[in-house]
């Protein structure tokens, strides 16, 4: 009888000392990393809706403003680069490869400005119903990109402060040694600019 | 000196911390509380129009369970009108829990803007393309020759009109936590899924566990099990002082009684849907 008792007490106290490290934030690293690699995903999904609408898009324009060949190239160009770079949960540790996808967008998202806004001189094409429905759509996933940036930017605050502070700071020397702080969005991109309109 | 470097090397990320925590309070919006279905701060809508449109509105909900409300702001509060749209439906909680279909009809007459804000789990039913033909036939037109309140009428009928179309896949979901459950189940849910829950369910296994133990001993059916006469405590309790650190575990029960109102239902935003202006 004495014996089934120390083992209640032996297994109780386990679970009370688990419990105790639980409270301690034990399980915060890779909480909030799971948390902001779920939010780099959702960033991806969108950039990758974005790619996916482009060239409908562009030969919607180029139907009724085939003399933009420039712009519609630009576009073209800039989204190939865009879709070019593999980016993966690992990027978001990695400065390069996430400079780059950056920077790789940024720059499609200013070709893309230049292409809207060059249609706007084009009535037939500002009617079209193809047009319109691809530009609210357009105009929609830029929304969700900006959206999934900033849940995205929250989310590595988190888990960077998380890794800098007590007592995360702690787990994060001892247990989580390979868990790196991620990199975030430059808070004021390119992007967030509208295009400059030459005539 | 060594102290005091690492004190410091210590302190600068709370003190970082603390200053974006400032930062996000400075930057902060307010939001006109949840009210009814129909928010009208901006006072555009009269007594009769706001109560139909608020019939309309819980007819769709009872019957597809979509939550749509509709909003007239005084201010956008110096932001966009896309920003300011998916943070108050992520603070209202628009929507069932899990299936996020939620969706808002903003209107802020001063910036002359409106927009509807599209919950995750509509932007397949009510797309960006929808909205903005939604915004562009029935809403702008009316707004344009100054009538607002027949702008946000035929805008709310197109809306339930788009949301009442997939009628049929509506039905087959089932209404996901459409009531607010009773004060025993959300303890018991609280209790089997935060840490502070658990523990508290295990002290009281332990507690009882003691109760046992001492009953059988009272009866002779069992020895003391500490050697040197200690208490029959199976785990020594946490003082009271140790204690308080737990309190901050867990603090998401309460699930927020709706107090007979209306009130979100746990759905979430993610930019989705179109704006406009006149």
């Amino acid at each position: 009888m004495a014996s089934v008792f120390k083992v209640i007490r032996i297994s109780a106290f386990a679970v009370c000392a688990s419990l105790f490290l639980a409270g301690c934030g034990i399980n915060n690293i890779p909480t909030y990393e799971e948390q902001a690699k779920a939010k780099w995903s959702d960033v991806q999904n969108q950039y990758q809706r974005r790619a996916d609408l482009i060239p409908n898009l562009v030969e919607t324009v180029k139907g009724y403003a085939a003399q933009e060949k420039s712009v519609l190239e630009a576009v073209t160009e800039a989204r190939a680069k865009a879709t070019s770079i593999k980016v993966d949960a690992s990027t978001v540790t990695d400065p390069e490869t996430f400079k780059k996808f950056q920077d790789a967008q940024a720059q499609l998202s200013g070709a893309l400005g230049r292409l809207i806004a060059v249609s706007e001189a084009y009535p037939d094409l500002k009617s079209n119903q193809n047009f319109l429905a691809l530009q609210s759509q357009l105009e929609g996933t830029e929304n969700r990109i900006a959206v999934a940036r900033r849940d995205y930017i929250e989310a590595v605050r988190v888990f960077n402060t998380e890794l800098r502070t007590f007592p995360g700071v702690i787990w994060a020397s001892t247990l989580y040694r390979a868990h790196k702080p991620m990199e975030t969005f430059a808070a004021a991109a390119d992007a967030a600019r509208p295009p400059q309109v030459k005539f | 000196m060594r102290a005091g470097t690492t004190i410091a090397r210590w302190c600068a990320p709370a003190i970082a911390l603390a200053a974006i925590c400032l930062a996000t309070c400075a930057f902060a919006l307010t939001f006109p509380a949840l009210s009814g279905r129909v928010v009208d701060e901006a006072n555009l809508l009269d007594g009769p129009t706001r109560q139909a449109l608020t019939r309309k509105l819980e007819d769709l909900e009872s019957r597809t369970t979509t939550q749509l409300v509709v909003v007239t702001l005084d201010s956008l509060q110096g932001t966009t009108i896309e920003d300011y749209g998916y943070q108050l439906g992520r603070t209202w909680k628009i929507g069932q829990q899990g299936a996020n279909n939620g969706a808002l009809l903003i209107v802020a007459p001063k910036e002359r803007k409106v927009r509807i804000e599209v919950g995750y789990g509509l932007e397949a039913t009510l797309t960006d393309a929808v909205s903005r033909l939604i915004i562009e036939n029935a809403i702008l037109p009316r707004f344009r020759a100054g009538d607002l309140a027949g702008g946000i009428t035929r805008g709310v009928d197109d809306l339930v009109q788009v949301l009442s179309g997939g009628a049929e896949e509506f039905k087959q979901r089932a209404r996901p936590a459409a009531r607010t459950p009773g004060p025993m189940v959300s303890l018991l849910h609280w209790m089997l899924t935060s840490e502070l829950g658990l523990f508290v369910v295990f002290l009281i296994i332990i507690f009882a566990l003691n109760g046992l133990q001492s009953l059988l001993i009272r009866l002779g059916l069992a020895r003391r099990a500490g050697r040197r006469g200690r208490s029959p405590w199976i785990v020594p309790i946490p003082s009271g002082s140790s204690g308080s650190s737990w309190s901050s575990g867990g603090s998401s029960w309460g699930s927020g009684s709706s107090g007979g109102g209306f009130s979100g239902g746990g759905g979430s935003f993610g930019g989705g849907g179109s704006s406009g202006s006149w």
